[in-house]
């Protein structure tokens, strides 16, 4: 077990930077997701992690190492591939020996590790199989059998759960999670799948161009983003972004006039008259709902009924798109209709970013 | 219900009859294309591939111009038994054994060795492949000029075989080898460059990771799963051995081969035939290296085969 830091860590390739001044702290037995679009670096992240690139510029630590200058073979840390990476001609209790014997390991200590490594992921009765017998759920367990065998400081895993079928999705997931927390081995994930990062973490770390945008706790990072990008990011439909202006009314009234409307301040969020200028007023989804009485006005696009629930989609006059989230139970306007949208009073509801810096200000 | 089921018969009769002319029509028309290369295989494969089976049934006089006679099988035997066979016989084996390891082995050592991502690889790539294009007639001239016992290469580095390398039978049929790997080696290393573009890079990092050296790397995973490639090499490569002639008669020729023991089965054949108008001769050595290529590759398919590892 050991923690793993990235110390103003960047990887360019040629003129490309894939990771850029990357500082983050994983601690002892932690579960860190990387998340972000693809080419966003997280899988360069975690290949300088494992060894498989060289940084060009910053030091990564694990343990109490510097393991820059270090083999990949020497930095205990293990990697599951999003292929899986099986060796195609050894049989899953080869495949599964194999880092042990690279150590070399006693036979019969061998042994006795790949059996209990089976027996933990249920490939006991398939030890004798060549991986294309295998279905897909069977690789990815016999590729997280390779990891865990040789008890590493750290796995690495990138995208490991996106060659499964949906239904195998979830329950793997909650496997890797259970596996995770019993070995309290650290472990950074890779993924582009936001319910995977939200389920699975202890922390997100969210990145975009090479470049780390927030690290948190996935409730915090879904109730504060810290910019633009990580607020429309994450979230299912992600949040919506009205870019708007601060006004000061009479009697320390201040709201935040946008394209449908203006929408006044609660108290906590008062501070930012003192940004007055361009802002941009993020809602979510879930804060919204269809009323009369509502600041904002936009016209209905699509209805989009999903069972648990319905997205009214919607854009105000200058075409901003506004989504609300109904219960399946609510009243279902029609395409071309003028609604009128009201927001949660919990002032948490409402985010304000600086329009220029793209960061979050301050609020509750 | 008897009309609709008989209507039903009727249209499900039709249907077959139109899928059979239409098949027929599709497959008029692949004969009809495969005429132009049906005709070339014909008269300059399947002809003479067939002839020479006749052809071992009559023997030629010795004198020209005197006409063959039918003498069925007997000329088999006193031809497999004769001294001049046996030794051509050895003599490919000789070869067959000298050239096939070395070119795979370099050429796998090259392909490896350009198989990175690094800058200008691409030159090398194309001066290893370079001798598939180089033609037979043109290595010998250069290997014979560095073999040249004057102006050579042999006697800057030292050597000097007496009597020359060309001329002595030591140095004859290893000679024309290196001459055959040389050639070879291009196409050997274009097969295992290929083959090598097949394993993933992600499985050499997986066993880099699990701790797997760069010689544990090749050895546990890039020959297992470039055993298909290196089988087909293996193949080739044996056939195109069997099958060598050009270096031979360029750099040795008529007048020395047999003496200096470079006499490989298709060189032995073709003097037989042309120098020494014997065709019926010629043509039971022609179909004994057939069959000794067909058994190889039999051979090689059935026990090989079952060792190679082919990915999912």
């Amino acid at each position: 077990m050991a923690e793993v830091s990235f110390n103003g860590v960047t990887k360019r390739f040629g003129d490309a930077v894939a990771v850029d001044g990357l500082t983050l702290h994983i601690p002892d037995g932690e579960l860190l997701v990387l998340l972000g679009s693809s080419g966003c670096g997280k899988t360069t992240a975690l290949r300088l992690v494992a060894g498989l690139e060289e940084a060009t510029e910053g030091t990564i630590t694990i343990g109490d190492r510097v393991v820059n200058d270090i083999d990949p073979k020497d930095r205990d840390v293990a990697m599951v591939f999003q292929s899986y990476a099986l060796y195609p001609h050894l049989s899953v209790a080869r495949n599964i020996e194999f880092p042990l014997r690279q150590r070399g390991m006693a036979k019969d200590e061998r042994a006795a590790k790949v059996k209990e490594a089976a027996v933990t992921l249920g490939l006991d009765t398939l030890l004798g199989r060549k991986p294309s017998q295998l279905s897909g759920g069977q690789r990815q367990r016999v590729a997280l059998a390779r990891a865990i065998v040789r008890d590493p400081q750290v796995f690495l895993m990138d995208e490991p759960l996106s060659n499964l079928d949906a239904a195998l999705r979830v329950q793997t997931r909650a496997d890797i999670v259970a596996l995770q927390s019993r070995l309290s081995t650290t472990t950074l994930y890779v993924t582009h799948d936001q319910v995977e990062a939200m389920t699975m973490g202890d922390r997100i770390a969210v990145m975009s161009h090479g470049v780390l945008q927030q690290v948190a706790a996935p409730e915090d990072l879904y109730a504060r983003p810290a910019n633009i990008f990580v607020a429309g990011f994450l979230g299912s439909p992600g949040m919506n972004l009205l870019p708007g202006k601060v006004v000061h009314g009479p009697d320390d009234d201040v709201t935040v006039e946008v394209s449908g409307g203006s929408v006044p301040l609660p108290t906590p969020w008062r501070f930012a008259g003192a940004h007055a200028g361009e802002m941009v007023l993020g809602l979510r989804p879930e804060s919204l709902r269809l009323d009369p009485l509502g600041p904002l006005q936009a016209e209905v696009t699509i209805v989009e009924l999903l069972g648990a629930e319905t997205h009214v989609i919607c854009a105000t006059a200058d075409g901003s798109r506004l989504i609300v989230r109904q219960p399946p139970q609510a009243a279902k306007p029609a395409p071309g209709e003028q609604v009128r949208i009201a927001i949660d009073p919990d002032p948490a509801a409402l985010h304000l970013f600086d329009a220029v810096s793209t960061q979050r200000l301050a609020g509750p | 219900m008897t009309v609709t089921s008989l209507g039903v018969q009727s249209g499900a009769a039709r249907g077959r009859t139109a899928r059979r002319s239409r098949l027929l029509r599709e497959a008029g028309l692949a004969y009809l294309l495969l005429i132009p290369a049906l005709a070339a295989f014909g008269a300059f494969t399947f002809y003479p591939f067939f002839r020479n089976f006749k052809l071992m049934l009559y023997e030629t006089p010795p004198v020209p111009g005197l006409p063959a006679h039918y003498v069925g099988l007997h000329q088999i035997v006193p031809t497999l038994t004769s001294t001049q066979f046996t030794q051509s016989l050895l003599t490919t084996l000789v070869f067959v054994v000298l050239v096939v390891p070395l070119s795979l082995i370099l050429g796998l050592v090259l392909a490896v060795g350009a198989h990175r991502k690094l800058k200008g690889i691409g030159v090398y790539r194309m001066i290893f492949s370079s001798t598939v294009v180089s033609s037979v007639a043109v290595a010998s001239v250069v290997f014979g000029t560095l073999l040249n016992p004057v102006v050579g290469l042999l006697p800057w580095l030292g050597i000097n075989p007496s009597p020359p390398a060309l001329e002595n039978s030591t140095w004859a049929l290893p000679a024309v080898a290196v001459i055959t790997i040389w050639q070879f080696l291009g196409l050997s290393f274009i097969i295992m460059s290929a083959g090598l573009q097949s394993v993933p890079d992600e499985l050499l990092e997986a066993a880099q990771i699990d701790g797997a050296g760069a010689w544990t790397r090749f050895w546990r995973m890039t020959v297992p799963l470039l055993s298909p490639t290196i089988f087909f090499a293996l193949v080739v490569s044996t056939i195109y051995a069997f099958q060598s002639f050009g270096a031979v008669d360029i750099l040795i020729g008529y007048q020395n081969a047999a003496n200096l023991h470079a006499n490989v089965l298709i060189y032995e054949i073709v003097t037989t035939l042309q120098m020494e108008n014997n065709p019926g001769a010629a043509a039971i050595m022609a179909t004994v290296l057939f069959l000794i290529t067909l058994g190889l590759t039999l051979l090689q398919m059935r026990f090989l085969e079952r060792r190679v590892h082919y990915a999912n």
